[in-house]
């Protein structure tokens, strides 16, 4: 063993040894670095980087780490905001996560990460490494993460081989997310063929944080001790950054299973609460969880960010494999690791609280006043950076931009010019289409798939699904709590980017809202094919552009998220799906209103005006199977005075029940808030055909924005009607909610309600139980 | 009246636990899975989630704490005991319950409202129901299939120890519906269902009145602090 040692460290790549053999032959292509990128190290450096630095720049310059190509469109999420909206905002982008001040002294951090291409290759580590990685995020701030959620894109239902995704990512995130101790309180999840050869896992975690426990990962002062604790070091994950999330999948290259990264959620769940207590006990200066480029991204991130140097001894890092060398150690991703800045004092403090917890540490370096990163292998010096050239200054790609080539046949191929066929003179058919959409793999109950998730743990859960978003009591004195939904339409956002952006955000903000919580901040997921393909990055200028001006619109920050680009098989890209999670506040969630109605003789309103928009629908795509045409018109200001009524509403108590329209229309509303307490309804159709001039299909299944389904009790009517009258909301009554057991749309169907909503919950377990 | 609430490395449930003693009237207290004594306090409580990370067998490396030896101890001279989840596996593991907890059968995690019948009314923990009296609290676990020999069976029937039984639904697979034990003496208990999460309006299960309302799990506590009052 100590000869095998002796010859590795002989074999090191020194940087005495690097000014010495310039011309040596690097392989910063299989690295995953571009011939100019590599040129630009040697530049900065004035010579050939060792390997170890090579090691470094390359996942630290990928594209999951850099956001090269992303940046000069993340830069107006920072730009297209006002005073006002940046007021409640502790922390913006570009730190772990966001933190959104929410009153009473208490503040929320909140992010959504992709975890997409691991998840492929392996879904069960790749969905839980995914969980364990966004609660590192959050807390990393200095909050305790109080809930979970995850926005799930799997291939089409008849594939062979999307049970094997799904079995792998629903169990990966039920085991992490459950023995973490956190709530998964909602999520999405869609099929579609699009993403058979490359799923989306998405995974969101929220957390909650006194504003005096802020945290930043930041190293400035000199003398400090660089820590590194949690779990060992091993060789998983390696390159996992560079060479997984930064190219496409490409069959004909060996297996790279090696490359996911393996979790231990008993380790994450002890590490949690050990960083809670060091937080407490206020013994650390910085921190920075170590998640993609493992070591590389921490050591650099913590020194740029706080103008300082480190002077690190890569030998000290505990390992699992004897045999890593100092490369594979700086990219290696294994979980559950956390760097911390301990000011020396604090050192006695710091181990007694990380022993208390057995939790395992070993001591690097130190912080210095040079802005310079020194790491060692024993007495060897392997990197000598200046550590802002490897955490920020990477490279900025302004990536060409081409409007698709499909783009405008695609636009004119709508429902209408196709002539699909409506089943509008036969209620008969009608009935069958609405059975046939609310029992689709899409629309039917995520039951068999939430049903393995906690919602319960930690007693705070106010609302979860099926209800339209998330809702989670912070404070136990006073009720305050926040809400948070997320949404994305790929079929929207392949119809029109821009247009397909804000209807996520649309939908996103009126799920909060009708939950009774008042939208706050945004943060998003923005996963999309190839940014080197001209046509992709068109989509993804387009949708970044809309999400940004549709929040300046709505008056609400982003305040962090993630872009996930290569997503796609060969040369076909998925449809971009950027997800879009909103932050709601609530002074107490005892007022959280439900999505389905609870009680007999209660009159349900539809708000909104119903407008011919079936494009894209979900009954273009189940009845029809076909994309085309042009998303739904989203009007914001709107969707702003809605929320605000839903909020005055939910203040007085006069909303029984609320639920969103947006899936298949007022049919999938309508049968959910049935199915929510299992309270029947009867329900005509003729006013809003007269009154917005839509035929029946349109009226049960079109798709147009800003309509939300409401149940009032009787003795509120007056109240809300005036409501709505002073806020302009056009409003219709069109039902009762009864106890007969059955769902009745006059003139179309009739529907025992237990019989539907068996074969609404049986679609899942057929295709995967 | 003091009710100690354990913590293991990986325990989940410990502040619902505290939470629940709290609502029912009275105090809770934390124990540490390293601590030897029991801090003086009247009954102790087991919670949910994976202690140990569940490693080796569900519970197995919990029950050779510290703080289990002292437990099992005055378990064994009468000292009220609940195990919940986790903490039934812990108990079984310890022996001071009788059995074992398996995979699900169906083999993943499920969380849903359960119903369960009270069948034993004599015990510390639920001496607060009426006999026979059906509840729901919630289930989230995905190993509580409970086995036993078929003769450890017949004399847990014929002695009158299931104190709780699955009603509707059998969730795991668990031989005779047994979702929770008592021991003969009625100062341990054991369930897989969660008591704790089902004792504060808003936050429980949804019930025919208002969605969350349910807090049938109150009654475990209650029963607990009703025992040591009349001790």
């Amino acid at each position: 063993m100590a000869l095998f040692k002796k010859k590795i460290a002989s074999g090191v790549d020194t940087t005495t040894n690097a000014a010495e053999t310039p011309d040596k032959e690097q392989p910063f292509k299989e690295l995953g670095l571009k011939e100019d990128e590599y040129a630009r190290i040697r530049e900065i450096l004035g010579r050939r980087p060792t390997s170890a630095e090579l090691a470094m720049y390359s996942v630290m310059w990928s594209e999951h780490c850099s956001y090269k190509s992303s940046k000069i469109y993340l830069r107006q999420f920072g730009e297209k905001v006002t005073d006002e909206m940046k007021k409640h905002l502790m922390v913006g982008m570009g730190e772990n996560a966001g933190v959104v001040d929410i009153g009473e002294g208490w503040a929320v951090t909140f992010k959504v990460e992709s975890h997409n291409h691991p998840s492929f290759i392996e879904p069960f580590q790749g969905a839980s490494t995914g969980v364990g990685g966004i609660v590192r995020d959050i807390l990393t701030m200095g909050a305790r993460p109080i809930a979970v959620m995850d926005q799930l894109r799997f291939g089409a239902v008849e594939h062979p081989d999307t049970a094997r995704v799904v079995h792998g990512v629903v169990g990966g995130i039920s085991f992490y997310g459950n023995c973490l101790g956190l709530p998964n309180i909602g999520g999405e999840t869609v099929f579609d063929r699009v993403y058979q050869g490359n799923p989306l896992v998405n995974a969101l975690s929220i957390g909650a944080l006194r504003h005096e426990d802020l945290k930043l990962a930041i190293a400035s002062n000199p003398g400090d001790l660089v820590v590194l604790f949690g779990a060992r070091t091993g060789a998983d994950g390696i390159g996992g950054v560079s060479v997984l999330a930064s190219e496409s999948f490409d069959s004909e290259r060996p297996s790279r299973r090696p490359a996911v990264q393996v979790g231990d959620p008993f380790a994450e769940k002890v590490l949690i609460e050990c960083c809670l207590e060091l937080y407490k006990a206020n013994v650390v200066a910085g921190i920075q969880d170590l998640g993609g480029a493992g070591l590389s991204c921490a050591t650099s991130e913590l020194a740029s960010n706080g103008n300082a140097g480190m002077r690190v001894q890569l030998q000290k890092v505990l390992k699992r494999d004897e045999s890593l060398t100092p490369e594979e150690i700086l990219m290696s991703e294994s979980q559950e690791r956390m760097m911390a800045i301990v000011p020396k004092r604090d050192r006695k403090k710091f181990e007694a609280i990380v022993n208390k917890w057995e939790v395992e540490f070993s001591i690097l370096g130190e912080v210095i006043a040079e802005p310079r990163l020194y790491i060692n292998w024993g007495k060897e010096e392997i990197v000598n950076v200046p550590p802002r050239t490897v955490a920020h200054d990477g490279p900025v790609y302004e990536r060409p931009v081409a409007y698709p080539s499909y783009q405008d046949s695609l636009n004119a191929d709508t429902v209408h010019s196709r002539g699909l066929y409506r089943a509008n003179d036969s209620g008969t058919d009608l009935g069958a289409q609405l059975w046939q959409i609310v029992t689709s793999p899409n629309q039917a109950s995520k039951s068999w798939i939430t049903d393995q998730y906690d919602h319960y743990v930690g007693g705070n859960t106010a609302l979860a699904m099926p209800d339209d978003s998330g809702m989670i009591r912070v404070s136990e004195t006073s009720g305050l709590g926040v809400s948070i939904a997320t949404d994305a339409n790929g079929r929207f956002c392949q119809l029109d980017p821009y247009q397909g952006a804000r209807l996520a955000l649309a939908e996103a903000y009126r799920n909060v809202a009708v939950g009774g919580a008042k939208p706050l901040a945004v943060t998003n997921c923005l996963n999309f094919g190839s940014p080197e393909n001209p046509e992709v990055m068109w989509q993804f200028k387009q949708a970044t552009a809309g999400l940004a001006d549709g929040c300046l619109e709505l008056g609400i920050p982003v305040t962090g998220g993630n872009v996930s680009f290569y997503n796609q098989t060969g040369d076909v890209a998925i449809h971009p799906t950027p997800v879009v999670g909103v932050l709601g506040i609530i002074d107490d969630v005892a007022r959280r209103v439900p999505s389905g109605w609870q009680d007999a003789g209660n009159n349900i309103y539809l708000l909104g005006v119903t407008r011919d928009e079936l494009d894209g629908s979900v009954w273009a795509d189940v009845i029809h199977d076909h994309l085309g045409g042009r998303p739904p018109v989203v009007d914001l200001a709107n969707e702003a005075a809605l929320a605000d009524l839903l909020h005055g509403a939910s203040l007085q108590g006069l909303l029984e029940s609320a639920h969103d329209l947006s899936e298949a229309g007022l049919a999938q509303a309508l049968v959910e808030s049935c199915f929510r307490f299992g309270m029947g309804a009867r329900v005509w159709l003729d006013e809003i055909c007269e009154r917005d001039n839509v035929d029946r299909t349109c009226a049960l299944f079109s798709e147009s924005t800003g309509r939300v389904l409401v149940s009032i009790g009787r003795e509120d009517d007056v109240k809300f009607m005036g409501l709505c009258e002073a806020r302009g909301i056009p409003v219709l009554r069109i039902g009762v909610t009864d106890a007969s057991g059955e769902i009745e749309i006059q003139d179309v169907s009739t529907f025992d309600l237990e019989e539907m909503r068996t074969a609404f919950k049986a679609t899942l377990p057929a295709l995967f139980g | 009246m003091k009710i100690g609430v354990v913590t293991f490395p990986g325990t989940l449930d410990d502040r619902d636990a505290a939470r629940a003693v709290r609502l029912a009237g009275g105090e809770p207290v934390s124990l540490w899975h390293a601590d030897t004594k029991l801090q003086k306090v009247d009954a102790v409580i087991l919670p949910g989630g994976f202690s140990y990370g569940d490693y080796l067998r569900c519970g197995a490396i919990a029950a050779q704490a510290p703080v289990m030896k002292e437990i099992i101890k005055k378990a064994n001279q009468g000292l009220p005991v609940l195990g919940i989840c986790n903490g039934f596996q812990v108990l079984v593991e310890s022996h001071l319950l009788p059995g074992g907890l398996i995979r699900n059968e169906h083999q993943h995690f499920i969380c849903r409202d359960q119903k369960l019948r009270v069948e034993n009314v004599d015990t510390v923990w639920t001496n607060q129901f009426e006999l026979n009296q059906e509840i729901t609290i919630p289930l989230k676990n995905g190993e509580g299939g409970y086995i036993a020999t078929s003769e450890e069976l017949a004399r847990l029937e014929g002695e009158g120890l299931i104190t709780f039984r699955y009603l509707e639904v059998n969730p795991n697979g668990s031989m005779n519906d047994i979702a929770g034990l008592r021991n003969a003496r009625g100062n341990v208990v054991g369930l897989m269902p969660h008591p704790e999460h089902a004792v504060e309006p808003g936050f429980g299960p949804d019930t025919n009145v208002a969605m969350r309302s349910g807090v049938d799990g109150l009654l475990f506590f209650k029963s607990a602090l009703n025992a040591l009052v009349n001790a």
